[in-house]
This record gives structure tokens, C-alpha cells and sequence, in this order.
């Protein structure tokens, strides 16, 4: 951009600009081979965003957590290439198999049930051996539902590099095998034989990706009723205020834990559940933005213009209103994480059996005499969450009109 | 000037961090103030004026604003190494200031008594009754009628013109060696301003008081300042005694600002042409509700009773104080919001017609409003916004075309149209204006409503307008409502008057005819204050 628009990029910080601008004339700006302005190609950040950019970057913590958060979460979305009782890959008798994908029977691999293969039986390992079979295993070769078929100890077993010498002569003496044979269990194993460090995997990217769509709709839900009872204002906004006002005064954990009990928990009823209370959050903050900029002249001028209501909440208010619902979103992400946690912890969350860090939560708190169990649900949260938040702080410094950073 | 300044102001520079640039405000500048002496600082927005006198008071937000170079001397003592504890005593008791906006410079929820008793309690000590008579003294001084009763008034409860007046008193009340005032009357009407510039002469010279005033309207200068300094770009192009300057400019600056004035050029009368816009007793009255049930108990009569008929080609000039209903009136014939009476429109009843029954003639009748920093949106391109309109109106126009006339309308309002593709905040205040031009004439409307569309730019750019505006009347035949308080630019563009007051008409009648020989009393108070900066008849007309 242009440097002599000096400090006239942060529209938002009125004062600044009074006091310094100065009166800028945008000459003939260099033009394009055929003497003609170009339009900006591809997209091209907006000085506004530029700034808003650098801001974000110069919160150091906010933005390795944003690293570290996203490279956690893509690496969780690959959960069945790393936490996984099937192998990625198979290949024996001149034939390929392609188990992370598909389901094979287990006639294909000598048995005779016809049943899916368990590719931990084994027979099945032995079949495969005695061809020389090439087998690609995710580096944990359990899933968040496999149990662990040699423990060392009666579960919930210790993480494997903490086996102690007398762990290893219990686990011999029980026919288990010895240390050095034990599958790994990186951070033990729960009270029914799972791996922990598969169910983390598994948890954390429920955990996200529940507190990711449950953030998105909420948030366009929240910002589309906010928006028009901003826009229209009058009685739409009153009755609109009204309902929002008994609605949110409903006891929500209380009517969360009787609809799970009716209804059959599983991710989208709890997504839908949730959603009938997150969605109020946004209404506010929008209503305010709209409100606020439905006098401004812009749009006095687009509705002499013609333009329809639609058009002009959309393409002059929104853009208004996002800043104050984008810093809110980190926000709001985190404590639809902390809602999914505390309904498994409870027990009325995410159906039995499926990976949850509440539930993981709930076992620590069953077995204290298993630390590692504890530990790694409080830790794997408090990371989750601090990332977040650190997150959250930087995309409010970065729309903050009136930070600058040296 | 006096052999031993009261302020020195030496190579005072001003710089702003942003990030890693640097931008310089004011660049080097001196200048020295007598005492008892006014001295003006006269320059387009931009130009670093009232950076220049924040700097005096150290009112710029440090560390963002910092001093490359210079010293500012008050009383021989240099202001800029104080420490902020030093500086507060300086400030509100030595050197004090009044601002631009009235409103907002007054603590909304204090009364006026608590925030002139402040100043006197923080730099004198004064309480309770030594305070409150010391309170009712100044704003006795200040010209507030029955200050006794006035004391516990909120600022809301005042006019604006009365709001400023407070400002002074608080200024005043410690009294000051110097009083800076960063355009005190831009935001009021031409006769409070006419008003406030007499009270602050009065008192200067009634205490004795130096006073640094910060203006970009010449005509003021004139009437209060001994000497002046002339800013552009930060710096001081040209200084010395009004006199002087006034007769034989040296900058060429300083003569453009001089020539400054608007032509006048109005449109003729065109008594063949078809009528283009009548309003037949058109009435905007805001309902006043009271109790639990929402009562109607009265009306706030916006608009109350005016008729109009306009011509094709000619210009009607609406003229009024702020509060009058000047911009009512204009909404209310665009249909912008309700009204009653007929309104008439190239031979239509627009009356009564739904939204998107309205559509149609909204290419027909288009709007520029004053604030051209508020009236385009910031997250469009230039070529966006002005796209719009053809977006609505000829949705089955190429993208080709489309931006064929965003092109001819941006040549047409003088602006570069390689320029289309950056964002409103690059462009002056001025350039801004253009593009609210062209987003309005892009749809070739017959009928345009300009709302105060010069009021908001320097005087230079003023004059550029009102030809701007002209030239496109006689290019593409438009039909003006000029909408403005101030009459130097109505004189120069209307073919008809329209002076209004409280909703209602004064007077009306033909533009040179009514300039000439003002009927009315108010009228003719109007005049005096707009263009001599007279204040006098404006108490007996009172309401």
C-alpha cells in the first residue's frame, strides 16, 4: 500500500487519525502496462488487515499457540493413521490391503469365521508372519476402543516405561509375558484395558471438532438473530430481547442432564442440545454493532439507493460486526469444549465407549490410584484451553484499533 | 509584538509512531504569542494546527506523539521536559482550552457546578461558597442568563451555543495567561458562532488574557486576531499581522485560501420547465410518549407545514440552524422516512408507496450527505460503492459496462478513476466528497438532495465543491436541494431560498431576491451573522 496514506489506515482509531493525518492526495498511482488501473488480483490483504495481521503476529504467545493448536488438531484429524488396531497397509500374498479403509474378512487371512479381521489376533499375526507379509502399524497400534490383550497388571495398568522390575516379575508370573514383550502403552491404560494415549488422540479431536461446529453455528445463529434485531430495532427487538432474556434464564445444565437421559446421547443430539442455549451468546454483541450501525450515513445512503434490508445487513453491517464476533470466537470455542467435558464427565455426554477427555476425567477421579490417568485428562485440557485463550487474547489485540506495538 | 513573549513556541517539531513508520505532524514550526495579544492558526484540516496546540498544553497521546525538535517557552520557562505532575498545574491554571465539540468536552453526568468547582478546587483550593460565587461570577462573565439558577444543570440541559459557553467559563475561571481555543465555533450555527467570537473578544480584552485561536475559517480571523500564522502541511508557510496579511498575501497559499470564497454561479430560473418535486403541506411530527402505556402526549414537529415546488434545473437552497429541520425535510421528500402531506415527484404520487414500490424512482432521486467520512462504508472499494447503485438499479448490465460508467462518473467528479480500486480512508476529505458525488450521479438521477455536503470540508476544497457541482447542473441538467447553514455557499448555487426555523418556513422566494432584501427579522439576523459575523439584532428575535 501506498505509504503516504500514513496514519490513516486505522479507521477505527478516530483520535489518532484527527491528530495526524495529514491531508493525503492520492496522485496517479504507478498504472498498469496498458496505462489502466488493474483491479487487485487473487486476494490481497486490506491495509486494515495487513495491520491486523502484524498485531496478531506480535503477540508471540497468541500466535505459537495458534501454530501449536492447529498443528495439534491436523495431526488429530489423522487419528486412524496413528492410534490405530488395523495397519495402514498389507501386503501378502501378491495382494494389497488397505485396512484403515476399508474392512476386510477374515477369510482373506486364513481364519474361516467370515467375521471382520482382528488384525491384533495372534492367529492372524502368526498367518501373516509364516508369508512374509509387509505390514505398515501406526506407531500405536490401538485404537480408542481396543483393549489391550496383555496387560502387566489388572487394569488400569501403569504408562509402560514406568513398569517397575516387580511389575515386570507380576506381569511374567501371570503368564502376560515379560517387559520386554508388552505392547507399549505410552500413558498406561484405563480401568477397561484402553490405551490412553489412543483415547487422547481421539478425545482431543472429538473435543475440537464438537467445539468447532458447535462454535460456527451457534455463532451464525447468533449473528443472524442479533443482526435483525438490531437492523429492524422497534418491537421486533423487544419481543426478541424478551424471549432471550426468559430463554437464558432456563436452567440449562439441569434441562441438558434430563434431555440426555431421554434422549440417546450421541455427537449430533448433544451438538443440537447445546445449541439451543450457546446460540444467545453472539445476540448481544451484534445487536449492539447493528444498532449502533444502522444510523451510520453509509447506509442512510445505500437505502436512498434502493438497496434491499438484506443486501445492506449483509454487505455494510456485517463486515461491522465480525470484528467484535471473531474476538469473541476463540472464546466461545473453548467453553463449548469445557460444556462437551463436563456433560462426559458427568456421564451424560458422548455415548459409552467413545474417546472423551470428560470421561477420561471421570476415570482419574474413580482411580486416583492411577495418577497417569488424572494427569493426562487435566493436562491435555489445560493445554487445550490455555491455547485457546492465548489465541483469543491475540485476535483481540489484534482487532484493538488503539494497540500499536513498537 | 511585546519585546518579552508570553509563549515561544521554537522549531517545534511533532512526530507519530505506527509500528515501526514515523509520521510527522508539524514540522519546525515557531511562532510567538504577547500578552494580551491573539494570534490565529489558520490552515485546512490536516495541516497540523491543533497538533501544534495540544503540544502547548502536552495533550497528545504520548509516547505514540513525541517531539524531534524544539522548545515551547511560557514565560520563559520551558514546557516540554516538565514531568506530567508539573504539567497539570500548568494546565486549567495557566494556560487553559476550549475545544470543537461542546458536547463532548462536558462530563455528561456532572452538573455545571461540579465541573467548573473542580478546576477551582484542583488549582485554587476554592470550596463550597467561595467556589460557588467565584462559579457565578465567571459564568456571569460568560454571558449564561441567570447563572444562580443554571448551576445545577446538566450539560443535555443546554444549547450548544450555551454548552460552549460553560466551556469558557471553566477555561476562564482560573484566569488564565493564555487561553487556547481549538475551533470553538465550527460545531455551532452562524449566529451563536457570531456570538461566541464576540464573547471571547470581549473578554480578551476585558482580562487581558493572550489567546491562541485555531480556525480554518478566514472570516474569523479577520474579526478576532491581531496576528496570524498560516499552516499547510505542518508547517508555518507565512506569518504576521492580519492586516498584512489580508492585503498582500506572500504565499501562494495563502493567496488560494484567500480566493477561497465560492463563486457565485446559481442556477437561472427555468419558469418552462416541468415541475419536478411538489410537497403540498408536508408535516414530519415525532410522536412524544409518556407513561407506562406509551401515551402520544405531544409532538416534536420536525417538519411542520412546508410547501414546495421545484423546477427542472433549478437549485432550491434550504437554510436554517442546526435543530431547524433542514435534513428532515430532505429525508422526508426522498422518502427516507414518514412524513404526511402530498408528495409529487415527476408527475407521481410517492406518498404512500411501499420500499420496493419506491425503487423505481430512486434512480431518479439521489443524496449526498455532509459527513463524508461516515457516508461511505469503509470495507468497500471506491468501485464497489459506487456500484452499487447500478447494482440495483440495472442488474442486467455487464460487468463491462458496469464499470464503464463507475469510470465516466469518477472523470466526471474530477477524480483519477485509476484510483477505483483503493479503499475510502486513502482519500481527503474532500476526494471523499467526490466519491459520494459520484456514487449519487453514476445512476443519472434528475433530482439531487445535497445535505450539507460542504460543511464538513475546508474552505478551499468548499469552493472546489460548489463549482464541482455547478459544472455537473449544467452538464447533466440536475435539479439541486442545497441544504446548508452556511449561506456564502447557498448564495452561490440557489435559484430559490428556503429559510427555515423550528420545522417551520420563515421565508421563501427567490435566492438574490431574498439575499437582497430579507423580510424578516430573523432572516435578516441570519445574514448579518453569516456574513459579517454580526450579533446584532439576534437578541431581539428570539422566540
Amino acid at each position: 500500500m501506498d505509504e503516504r496514506t500514513g496514519g490513516r489506515e486505522d479507521i477505527e482509531a478516530p483520535l489518532d487519525v484527527r491528530l495526524t493525518a495529514p491531508e493525503l492526495t492520492p496522485g496517479i498511482e504507478p498504472a498498469g502496462p496498458l496505462g489502466l488501473a488493474v483491479p487487485p488480483k487473487g486476494y490481497e490483504f486490506s491495509p486494515i488487515n495487513a495491520r491486523r495481521w502484524r498485531n496478531f503476529r506480535a503477540n508471540r504467545r497468541g500466535y505459537w499457540s495458534l501454530w501449536i493448536f492447529l498443528v495439534l488438531f491436523v495431526i488429530s484429524l489423522f487419528a486412524e493413521f496413528i492410534a490405530n488396531d488395523k495397519p495402514i497397509f498389507i501386503h501378502v500374498d501378491g495382494k494389497n490391503y488397505f485396512p484403515v479403509f476399508m474392512t476386510y474378512p477374515d477369510t482373506d487371512f486364513g481364519d474361516v469365521f467370515g467375521t471382520p479381521a482382528d488384525y491384533l489376533d495372534p492367529h492372524l499375526q502368526k498367518y501373516l508372519a509364516d508369508r512374509h507379509a509387509f505390514t505398515i502399524w501406526p506407531p500405536i497400534p490401538f485404537s480408542y476402543n481396543t483393549i489391550v490383550s496383555r496387560p502387566p497388571s489388572p487394569f488400569p495398568s501403569k504408562p509402560t516405561w514406568l513398569l517397575s522390575k516387580k511389575d515386570c516379575e507380576f506381569a511374567a508370573r501371570n503368564g502376560y509375558g515379560k517387559c520386554g514383550t508388552l505392547q507399549y502403552n505410552w500413558l498406561g491404560t484405563d480401568d477397561v484395558g484402553r490405551d490412553v494415549l489412543a483415547r487422547l488422540i481421539y478425545g482431543f479431536r472429538i473435543s475440537v471438532l464438537f467445539g468447532l461446529i458447535l462454535t460456527v453455528i451457534s455463532s451464525i445463529i447468533g449473528v443472524a438473530a442479533g443482526a435483525v434485531q438490531g437492523y429492524f430495532g422497534g418491537w421486533t427487538d423487544l419481543l426478541f430481547q424478551r424471549f432471550i432474556e426468559i430463554w437464558t434464564s432456563v436452567p440449562e445444565l439441569y434441562l441438558l442432564l434430563i434431555i440426555s437421559s431421554v434422549l440417546v446421547p450421541g455427537f449430533f443430539v448433544l451438538l443440537g442440545i447445546l445449541l439451543l442455549f450457546s446460540w444467545t451468546r453472539l445476540v448481544g454483541l451484534v445487536r449492539a454493532e447493528f444498532l449502533r450501525g444502522r444510523n451510520f450515513e453509509y447506509i442512510m445512503a445505500a437505502r436512498a439507493l434502493g438497496v434491499s434490508n438484506a443486501v445492506i445487513m449483509f454487505r455494510h453491517l456485517l463486515p461491522n460486526a465480525m470484528v467484535a464476533t471473531l474476538t469473541f470466537l476463540p472464546f466461545i470455542m473453548s467453553s463449548s469444549v469445557m460444556t462437551l467435558t463436563a456433560l462426559d464427565f458427568l456421564g451424560f455426554g458422548l455415548p459409552p465407549g467413545s474417546a472423551s477427555l470428560g470421561e477420561l476425567l471421570a476415570q482419574g477421579k474413580a482411580n486416583v490410584q492411577a495418577p497417569w490417568l488424572g494427569l493426562t485428562g487435566f493436562l491435555s485440557l489445560a493445554i487445550m484451553l490455555s491455547l485457546l485463550i492465548f489465541v483469543g487474547e491475540a485476535v483481540r489485540d489484534a482487532f484493538d484499533p488503539r494497540k500499536t506495538f513498537a | 509584538m511585546s519585546a518579552d513573549p508570553l509563549l515561544s513556541v521554537r522549531d517545534l517539531s511533532v512526530a507519530f509512531r505506527h509500528g515501526t513508520r514515523e509520521t510527522l505532524a508539524v514540522d519546525r514550526v515557531s511562532f510567538e504569542i504577547g500578552k494580551g495579544e491573539t494570534v490565529a492558526l489558520v490552515g485546512e484540516s490536516g495541516s497540523g494546527k491543533s497538533v501544534t496546540a495540544l503540544s502547548i498544553l502536552k495533550l497528545l497521546p504520548y509516547p505514540t506523539a513525541h517531539h524531534p525538535s524544539g522548545s515551547i517557552l511560557f514565560k520563559d520557562r520551558d514546557l516540554l521536559p516538565l514531568s506530567e505532575r508539573d504539567m497539570q498545574r500548568v494546565r486549567g491554571d495557566d494556560i487553559t482550552i476550549i475545544f470543537q465539540e461542546p458536547l463532548s468536552s462536558l462530563n455528561p453526568v456532572h452538573t455545571i457546578e461540579k465541573q467548573i468547582g473542580e478546576v477551582l478546587l484542583l488549582h485554587r483550593g476554592l470550596a463550597g461558597a467561595a467556589a460557588r460565587a467565584r462559579t457565578i461570577e465567571v459564568l456571569n462573565q460568560v454571558g449564561i442568563p441567570d447563572p444562580q439558577s443554571r448551576l445545577k444543570s446538566y450539560p443535555h440541559q443546554l444549547s450548544g451555543g450555551q454548552r460552549q459557553r460553560v466551556m469558557i467559563a471553566m477555561a476562564l475561571a482560573n484566569e488564565p495567561d493564555l487561553l487556547v481555543a481549538d475551533e470553538p465555533t465550527t460545531a455551532l450555527d452562524v449566529t451563536v458562532q457570531a456570538q461566541i467570537i464576540t464573547l471571547l473578544n470581549d473578554l480578551q480584552k476585558r482580562l487581558g488574557m493572550s489567546l491562541l485561536f485555531i480556525t480554518h475559517d478566514l472570516g474569523i480571523v479577520r474579526k478576532i486576531a491581531q496576528r496570524v500564522c498560516v499552516m499547510k502541511q505542518g508547517r508555518i508557510v507565512e506569518q504576521g499581522g492580519v492586516d498584512g496579511i489580508f492585503t498582500a498575501p506572500a504565499h501562494p497559499y495563502t493567496r488560494a485560501l484567500l480566493a477561497a470564497e465560492p463563486k457565485p454561479d446559481p442556477a437561472p430560473h427555468q419558469p418552462g420547465a416541468p415541475m419536478l418535486l411538489e410537497a403540498t403541506d408536508l408535516k414530519v411530527w415525532f410522536p412524544i410518549r409518556r407513561g407506562v402505556l406509551r401515551k402520544t402526549v405531544g409532538h416534536v414537529r420536525a417538519v411542520d407545514g412546508v410547501n414546495i415546488a421545484l423546477r427542472k434545473g433549478e437549485t432550491l437552497g434550504v437554510v436554517g440552524e442546526s435543530g431547524s429541520g433542514k435534513t428532515t425535510l430532505g429525508l422526508a421528500l426522498l422518502r427516507l422516512i414518514s412524513s404526511e402531506g402530498p408528495i409529487v415527484f415527476m408527475g407521481n404520487k410517492l406518498q404512500g408507496l411501499r420500499f420496493k414500490q419506491m425503487r423505481p424512482f430512486r434512480r431518479d432521486m439521489q443524496i449526498v450527505f455532509q459527513d463524508p467520512y461516515g457516508s461511505l462504508s469503509p470495507r468497500l472499494s471506491v468501485a464497489d460503492i459506487i456500484k452499487e447503485g447500478l447494482r440495483v438499479h440495472h442488474p442486467e448490465l455487464p460487468e463491462r459496462d458496469r464499470d464503464a460508467r463507475v469510470v465516466q462518473a469518477l472523470g466526471d467528479v474530477g477524480l483519477d478513476p485509476n484510483t477505483r480500486f483503493r479503499f475510502p480512508h486513502e482519500f481527503s476529505g474532500g476526494q471523499r466528497q467526490r466519491i459520494a458525488v459520484a456514487r449519487a450521479i453514476v445512476l443519472e438521477p434528475t433530482f439531487v438532495v445535497l445535505d450539507e455536503p460542504t460543511s464538513a470540508l475546508d474552505m478551499l476544497i468548499q469552493s472546489q465543491m460548489v463549482e464541482l457541482f455547478c459544472d455537473l447542473q449544467r452538464r447533466h441538467n440536475l435539479t439541486y436541494l442545497f441544504i446548508s447553514h452556511d449561506l456564502r455557499v447557498v448564495a452561490a448555487l440557489a435559484t430559490k431560498l428556503l429559510v427555515m426555523r423550528a420545522g417551520k418556513v420563515v421565508e421563501s422566494g427567490d435566492a438574490a431576491e431574498l439575499f437582497r432584501s430579507p423580510k424578516s427579522d430573523y432572516t435578516r439576523a441570519l445574514f448579518a451573522a453569516a456574513f459579517n459575523l454580526d450579533t446584532v439584532s439576534t437578541e431581539t428575535i428570539a422566540p
